[in-house]
Order: structure tokens, then C-alpha cells, then sequence
């Protein structure tokens, strides 16, 4: 706990930044002991909204517990009830039809790039251009539309069970996705002539918070902030599920480390997400939309984990069952957890303004710590 | 390395483990008195470096409890499992964060939300709990009139 805020014999400053501030993006408190304007220590202290999910979901049954996990991370809400929805499967063998497939995988990457959309004008703000912050929502609108139309909600989606989805796809779905793409086809490079070859930008961005490849697999960093410093890590590639096994896409990698080559991952990123959107847009399956269940699900006594890849990195569901209706532990491993232990190593050395450009790479959705 | 020719390497290291059937990945119970060497062992060995630990849990199982470890390796791709029962009225084990730095905030969450001392942690306080939050929230016979509510 801090007792003063005053200076030491040595010079030594120590600041709180957060809980309540716009920059954090979420209940983050740093404690930041500054030498002059220099970072000397960045200590974050957590559990601002810690809930205790993984307690709670004790005692709520098999089928309810995936829709806590849309309040952890979000901005991936889609993708975290996927990665529950798949380890529940995994347990008791539900084999998930080919249409249900298709529809969840469409679903994360929209998610995806929703999430990156966010991202992207949210960071903008925090290095001071104001105008990307408008013209990421303007698209995101178009996302959160499809989503209200097919899913009933705008932020957390409750629309995963365990065998499929809960309802089949709205007719509109495939006009309006195809509507979708081809306008953000011609956003995209928009984005990119406002902000990526922005001087100003460039030099907030470049050789600040590097992050070596060793670092990043000591700290145990996941998605695009391991994957700018060089790390394959891309839970679609390494361990496909769904349909990813048959789909062209790429990982994008960058090797500097630095906070403008996680910003180039992401960028990338949207564009590949995009790409699988439009391979599977017209190829969806007729069919079940979600397989035959019975009401009240019981996992077998075991251990099932199941990994997926949300927007900011591996999302892992472990759970431990002792053949009841609810789980005995569920533990979620959630990136942003790993990714910020790493956040002290890097902001040594910079300056605040720098340290805020590295939060706003770094892609922190405090809820999915603090859990 | 497949999980057959993992468990060979692995009983090489260390012959005093067991291994569990009928999981996923290859999972083995070892002796807590065990875990540092054989952490670094499992680090250091080429056929092995497991070299990204991506999960620490903690698991009541009443009577004990049992903290397990996955870790996978991102050169030869293979995952294994680790697990140490502790004794529930003085769980004690040796930290790993000096071999994998993500362990630090991993053993600071399990001893917030279950009381598990780990040896030499540099920075062994509570993470999500207030700092004079009295007991262990995760564990199973943890009581709490005012913020729990029972069904």
C-alpha cells in the first residue's frame, strides 16, 4: 500500500495511475515509481472487478456457465463461450454438426474484428488523435447490427450451448456480412492512411517496449503481442478446431518486438479475418444448427481442457468434473493475464506517454484478469 | 515427441513419478520435494524444453490439495501436465518463477484464493483480495456470511 505520495532521498516518485482513468481501459490500477519522468517500477494491482467467476461457476450447471464468460473478455465474448461450449463437448463427445461449424467460426471472426476495430480507435485516443476513435465505431456499428439481428444482443452475445448455437442465422445474415466486407474492404486502407504512416504515430510507436522472443515465451505472452516479438502462437494453426483445419489464412509475425509491430500484427490481423470471413460467407452448410443434447448435462469424471483463440491471445478452459451436474473447478486462463506480467519488463526505462502506448498495444481487457 | 516417447523421457528424469491414464495430454503426479529440479530438467533437457508454462491452477480436493501445472514446448510442440498434492493444512511448494517468469502472478493467485505458500516467490502477497482479507476464498469449506450466498 502506498502510505505518501512524496519524494525519497534518491529522487524517487511513486504515482497511481487508474483505477479510474480513460487510458487504462478497465479498472487498472499502476503504481508507478517514477525517477523525474522516468519509469523505474510499474506495479499493477488488481481485483477492481474481480467477481469470483470461477467460484460462482461452481455452482451454476453445465449449460449456464458459458454465459459468465462473456462478461470476462468482453470484446471476444463470442469467442470465450466458444472455447467453454467446446471444452463441454470435448467432455461428454457431442459430435457439432457441420452448419453449427460454420456459423460459430463466422461468428468469432466478426467478433474478431470488432474486437481489433475497438482496439484500434480506443489506442488511437490514448497516443492523442482523437477523429480514428469515431471512424472505428462507424464500422463496429455494422458488426453490432448482424450480431442484434441473428444473436438478440450487441456486446455479449449469449448464443454458443454446448452442441451448436442457440438459434439458426437470420436471413439477412448472408446479404448483409457480404454488405459488411466489401465496405470495410475499402475502410481498412482508409484506417491506414489516417494513422499507420502518421509521422507523429510512427515515433510513439517505434523502438518503444520492446519485447524479446525469449521474454515473451518466459512470460508466457499470447496473440499478437507475442506474435510481433516472433512466436508462432496462433491456437487456430497449432491445435485447428472447427473448421479452421480448412481454411486458407495466414499468421501475421513481426520480428522488432516494439509497439508499432504489434500494431502492424493487428492491422494484419483484420485483414486476414476478413479473408476467412469471405471464403466462408457463401459455402455455409444446410443442416441442424445445433445438435441433440439432453436438458441437463452431466461431464464424466475427468479433467477436459480446451484452448481457443480470442482476439487477444490463448483463451484456456480447464475443468475439473466429478461427474456431477455442476463443475467441481473450472479454472480460465485468460491472456491478458500473461500478457500483463510482462507489462513491468517493458515500460522500464520510458517515459509515462510511453507507458500508455504500450498498455494500448498490449490490448488489456481488465475483466478478463481480474475475472 | 509423441505422448509415448514423452513419458519415456519424463520416467527417465524423474523414475519416482506416476503417470495418470486416460488423459489428453501425458499427466504425471510428482513429489512437491521434486518439482524445482525437475522443473529445470524439463526446461533445460532438448528433447523436452517445455519452455511455456500456460496454466497454473489449484484444485480442493478436500482431504488435500493438488496444484497443477500444463506446460508445452514451442519447439517441439508436445504439452504435458504436472501435478504435486499438497498437504491442506500447510501447503507448501517451491516457486518456479525464476524459471518461467509468468509463474509470479500465476503462484500470486494461488495463494490469494487458496493459501499456498511458495518458497522463495520474490513478491508473495495477495493479488485480487484486499490486503487484510482474512482466509481462503477458493477452497471448498470457506465460509462468508456477507458475500456469499448459498442456494
Amino acid at each position: 500500500m502506498i502510505e505518501e505520495i512524496a519524494i525519497s532521498e534518491n529522487g524517487e516518485m511513486v504515482v497511481n495511475l487508474g483505477p479510474q482513468h480513460p487510458s487504462t481501459h478497465g479498472v487498472l490500477h499502476l503504481v508507478i515509481t517514477l525517477q523525474g519522468e522516468t519509469i523505474k517500477k510499474v506495479e499493477p494491482h488488481l481485483g477492481y472487478i474481480h467477481r469470483s467467476i470461477e467460484k460462482m461457476c461452481e455452482s451454476l450447471s453445465y449449460r449456464q456457465f458459458i454465459y459468465v464468460t462473456s462478461r470476462m473478455d468482453y470484446l471476444s465474448s463470442h469467442i470465450n463461450n466458444h472455447g467453454c461450449a467446446l471444452c463441454v463437448e470435448k467432455g461428454m463427445q457431442i459430435e457439432v454438426p457441420p452448419r453449427a461449424k460454420v456459423i460459430r467460426v463466422l461468428m468469432d471472426e466478426l467478433t474478431r474484428l470488432a474486437s481489433h476495430q475497438l482496439w484500434w480507435g480506443a489506442m488511437a485516443m490514448d497516443v492523442g488523435a482523437l477523429t480514428p476513435f469515431f471512424y472505428a465505431f462507424r464500422e463496429r456499428e455494422a458488426i453490432n447490427d448482424i450480431m442484434e439481428e441473428t444473436c438478440g444482443a450487441r456486446l455479449t452475445m449469449n448464443y454458443m450451448v454446448p452442441g451448436g448455437v442457440m438459434a439458426d442465422l437470420h436471413p439477412n445474415f448472408q446479404k448483409k456480412v457480404k454488405a459488411f466486407i466489401s465496405l470495410f474492404r475499402s475502410k481498412i486502407d482508409e484506417y491506414d492512411e489516417l494513422v499507420t504512416g502518421n509521422i507523429i504515430f510512427k515515433s510513439r510507436m517505434q523502438g518503444v517496449g520492446y519485447l524479446s522472443r525469449e521474454d515473451a515465451i518466459s512470460y508466457g505472452c499470447t496473440g499478437p503481442t507475442a506474435r510481433a516479438s516472433g512466436l508462432r502462437c496462433d491456437m487456430r494453426k497449432l491445435a485447428p478446431y472447427e473448421v479452421y483445419g480448412e481454411l486458407q489464412f495466414e499468421e501475421p509475425i513481426a520480428t522488432e518486438g516494439d509497439c508499432f509491430a504489434r500494431y502492424r500484427v493487428r492491422m494484419q490481423e483484420m485483414r486476414q479475418s476478413l479473408s476467412i470471413i469471405e471464403q466462408l460467407i457463401d459455402n455455409i452448410p444446410e443442416g441442424e444448427f445445433q445438435a441433440k443434447t439432453k436438458a441437463v448435462l452431466k461431464l464424466p469424471k475427468g479433467e477436459f481442457y480446451s484452448r481457443v483463440e480470442t482476439a487477444r491471445g490463448e483463451f484456456g478452459v480447464y475443468i475439473v468434473s466429478e461427474g456431477g451436474t455442476t463443475p467441481y473447478r473450472i479454472k480460465f486462463r485468460s491472456p491478458g493475464f500473461s500478457n500483463l506480467s510482462a507489462l513491468d519488463h517493458m515500460a522500464r526505462g520510458h517515459k509515462i506517454g510511453d507507458l500508455v502506448a504500450i498498455m494500448g498495444t498490449l490490448d488489456l481487457v481488465i475483466p478478463d484478469i481480474d475475472r | 515427441m509423441n505422448n509415448e516417447e514423452l513419458k519415456a523421457r519424463l520416467g527417465e528424469l524423474l523414475p519416482a513419478a506416476v503417470f495418470e491414464e486416460g488423459a489428453e495430454w501425458v499427466t504425471m503426479v510428482i513429489d512437491p520435494a521434486a518439482w524445482k529440479e525437475f522443473a529445470r530438467q524439463i526446461r533445460r533437457d532438448p528433447g523436452l524444453e517445455a519452455d511455456y508454462l500456460f496454466c497454473v491452477t489449484c484444485v480442493d480436493w478436500k482431504t488435500h490439495l493438488t496444484m497443477v501445472y500444463h506446460l508445452t514446448s514451442t519447439v517441439h510442440r508436445h504439452t504435458l501436465v504436472v501435478k504435486a498434492k499438497l498437504d491442506r493444512n500447510d501447503p507448501e511448494i517451491v516457486t518456479v518463477s525464476d524459471i518461467w517468469r509468468t509463474a509470479e502472478f500465476h503462484e500470486r493467485e494461488a495463494y490469494d484464493l487458496f493459501g499456498v505458500k511458495f518458497k522463495d516467490h520474490p513478491d508473495l502477497r495477495r493479488l485480487f483480495m484486499t490486503d487484510d482479507w482474512k482466509g481462503w476464498p477458493l477452497r471448498k469449506d470457506y465460509e462468508d456470511s456477507v458475500n456469499m450466498i448459498k442456494l
